[in-house]
């Protein structure tokens, strides 16, 4: 256990930065004090470890309040700190639905209790997610939790109208909309991508343009009040077109990938198994190919974990019964690294960008995502990127044990989290320390 | 072959041939006086019916009986599976109790296969129908009856014409005969509105037809699929009237068919929607004769897959 408090001074001795520079960081209390040669405090040896700005997960299901079976924010935050996180953002679609200041500020709340990562509640865009009133977005922006990113996730704001309303209404504090695209006629009990598997598999289809159309869609919304837009979890190679002709056209969109749509593909499906259900579904290979290079060139600015915890009996069980979902936040580096970094799609640098300072710029999160410089915070992960791993369901901090890479050896093994100075994930174990 | 029978991929050109030539067999043997043989005596099979199907039930129910097999029949009405029992405790229930074979219709496709793979059970499992998956005993009574129609082929089906028509998408008969029919050499033509074809069809081993005319007097098979109509409620088609003007079997239609090509229907039947009563009944119909090569087909599945007695010990 560390013995390291919010007030001590300690060095991270001989770390790489993801540019390659190898230095000594000075952390004194929640900031870092200097970084070069110089070292103060307990040394900790970080020879051929990188440290990076700590991740930020702009799109998370905490399941708490209503479905602490499965997940908390405290398990929550345990998971993404094993992951490498040191700030989250709770997706809306808790029993209560996150639609008042009065729920939103108790996650939030719960975040700060835990004290492992930053905990930032999204506020849904309507009431109960029913896609027909706005919640009260203005006083779940005003609330102490400040909420600015607002979504259905899990529902689609089906409704043009509605969204339309939604997007401006958030230009009065500077909040975005973060859209699940989905149009609900063309995916009635959808199982899985249609195409040639979901044909022979029997399996009721969710097409590509049922993404697709409401992408197209919202971006011409966003344009034309001038509003800002993120898309949530992209899975098609049309819909990675779609973002790319509006960034051309300079409409204010950003868009995030999931670490599971750049890995796997519908063939999964076919051993029937509800492991590989999720919401979107699992592509094919041309679309897992766009998403890479979409993530490359910029088109899509982050990755996103769609972290879902669901209880075993939830997927155990025949497949249409089955919920949605998969577990993202223990691995969603490695399979970032797998996927895009050891493939040469991409560079450290740019995997900062993507899993860091992007998604922290998009939810306005002051104290993330911030280049490692002196007088900034102390919120950074050490990683291993030599080192592998094999998934175990068995050992997840999470709460649950739906994840799809149970039994994968990944690349590059987070070792050390730090949360504004605090230690909370040490040798890749919760230090059970944090933040007060 | 292998220990259950999931889907027609399950099975091996030589396992169809196999079954095909047990159950011609098995017909020989059980036109005595006799019905019943002894080579499934003290074996437990059980019938897991989570959807309706009485016809299928009752095919594999008499299938088990006539092989001396201890039947149990499991549906979900009325049962605790209706009060929200899942599929895993239903499994582990049945086999504390000593089942040895599982025979599954379920609503769900690929429930079949999850009971197979999920080491919830270790019985032989039967897919007697898996939401719109696949169904495929019946695939296989319905190239032993093709088989007998066209004897000369000795179950070798290549150049045959078989026409699959109506409601390919829902159908879990028309995959299973798909993948069947073209394993022993068929060319398998899908007549249906494009509405009712899968999305990725042209991935299959097959030819698309939009219409039912233009080939049918090339055809030597002609399948009716039964239409649900609920299909209608989701723009399938127009209505049940339009339906049965383009896509259904007709007298006309009938009078122009090759001279000994013949008409199937796996039931139930819709008369006077996707077949008239007079294509049904007529000589080319070998409706009635799948459901005895049902129960025949059955038998040897059961038989070969339980490793029964040699039929020449028994017979």
């Amino acid at each position: 256990m560390s013995k390291i408090s919010t007030n001590d001074v300690y060095t991270l001795k001989g770390v790489s930065l993801a540019d390659g520079t190898v230095l000594n960081i000075v952390i004194s209390g929640s900031t870092i004090a200097s970084l070069g040669s110089e070292s103060d405090g307990e040394i900790i040896d970080c020879t051929g470890l990188m440290a990076l700005p700590g991740f930020v997960d702009l799109h998370t299901h905490l399941r708490e309040p209503g479905k602490e079976d499965s997940e908390t924010v405290l398990t929550g935050s345990r998971a993404a700190v094993v992951g490498g996180y040191t700030a989250i953002s709770a997706m809306a679609n808790t029993s209560p639905v996150a639609d008042t200041a009065g729920v939103v500020e108790q996650v939030f709340r719960l975040g700060k209790e835990a004290g492992l990562c930053e905990v930032f509640p999204i506020g849904a865009v309507t009431v109960g997610l029913l896609g027909e009133r706005l919640s009260e977005i203005g006083a779940m922006a005003e609330s102490a939790a400040a909420v600015r990113v607002f979504s259905d996730d899990g529902k689609c704001v089906s409704d043009p109208l509605v969204m339309r309303r939604a997007l401006e209404y958030v230009k009065s504090f500077g909040g975005i909309i973060a859209q699940h695209a989905q149009d609900p006629r063309l995916t009635e009990n959808s199982q899985m991508n249609e195409g040639e598997v979901s044909s022979r598999l029997g399996l009721a289809g969710w097409p590509a343009v049922a993404e697709e159309a409401i992408i197209a869609r919202d971006i011409l919304l966003a344009d034309h009040v001038k509003s800002r837009l993120h898309i949530c979890h992209l899975t098609t190679r049309g819909g990675v077109e779609l973002v790319r002709w509006a960034k051309s056209q300079g409409i204010n969109v950003t868009a995030e990938v999931t670490p599971h749509h750049l890995l796997l593909t519908d063939e999964l499906v076919e051993s029937y198994d509800p492991i590989y259900k999720v919401n979107p579904p699992l592509r094919t290979q041309a679309d897992v190919l766009a998403l890479r290079e979409g993530l490359a060139d910029g088109t899509i600015d982050i990755v996103a974990t769609d972290h879902a915890p669901h209880p075993t009996e939830d997927k155990e069980c025949e497949w249409s019964a089955a919920a949605f979902g998969m577990l993202g936040l223990e691995t969603a580096l490695s399979v970032v690294v797998k996927t895009m970094v050891e493939t040469g799609a991409i560079t450290w640098s740019k995997l900062v960008e993507v899993m860091s300072i992007n998604p922290a710029k998009i939810g306005g999160y002051d104290r993330q995502g911030k280049p490692l410089q002196v007088g900034g915070p102390a919120n950074i992960v050490v990683v291993n990127p030599t080192a592998e791993w094999i998934v175990d369901r068995g050992h997840m901090a999470s709460k649950s044990r739906n994840t799809p890479f149970h039994g994968m050896t990944l690349p590059t093994k987070v070792l050390h989290t730090i949360f504004e100075g605090v230690f909370v994930l040490k040798d890749a174990e919760l230090t059970g320390a944090k933040h007060e | 072959m292998k220990n259950h029978l999931l889907s027609i991929n399950d099975l091996t050109k030589e396992d169809v041939l196999s079954i095909i030539s047990t159950a011609a067999e098995l017909e020989k043997i059980t036109e005595g006086p006799t019905k019943k043989l002894p080579t499934l005596r003290g074996r437990t099979i059980v019938n897991l019916f989570f959807e309706d199907s009485t016809r299928t039930r009752i095919s594999f129910e008499t299938a088990a009986k006539r092989l001396s097999a201890d039947v149990i029949n499991f549906s979900a009405k009325g049962s605790s599976v209706s009060k929200g029992e899942s599929l895993k405790d239903t499994a582990q229930t049945l086999q504390a109790m000593g089942a040895d074979a599982v025979v599954i219709r379920h609503g769900s496709s690929g429930a079949a296969q999850r009971l197979a793979d999920s080491g919830w059970i270790s019985a032989t499992v039967i897919n007697a129908g898996d939401g719109t998956h696949e169904h495929p005993t019946q695939a296989l009574l319905d190239a032993f009856t093709i088989a007998k129609r066209f004897p000369e082929r000795k179950a070798d089906f290549t150049g045959l014409r078989i026409a699959i028509v109506g409601d390919i998408l829902h159908s879990r008969v028309a995959r299973s005969n798909v993948l069947l029919l073209t394993k022993l050499g068929a060319q398998v033509t899908l007549v249906a509105p494009p509405t009712l074809l899968p999305v990725g069809v042209e991935s299959w081993p097959v030819r698309i037809s939009y219409e039912l005319d233009s080939e049918l007097e090339q055809f030597d098979v002609v399948m009716m699929l039964r239409i649900q109509l609920e299909r209608m409620t989701n723009f399938y088609f127009p209505n049940e009237r339009e339906y049965s003007r383009r896509y259904g079997l007709n007298e006309d239609r009938l009078l122009r068919m090759k001279k000994e090509a013949i008409v199937m229907h796996p039931g139930p039947m819709n008369r006077g929607l996707e077949i008239s009563a007079a294509s049904a009944d007529s000589s080319r119909s070998v409706i009635v004769d799948q459901v005895g090569n049902g129960v025949l087909t059955r038998m040897a599945v059961l038989y070969l897959l339980l490793g029964g007695a040699t039929l020449g010990e028994v017979s």
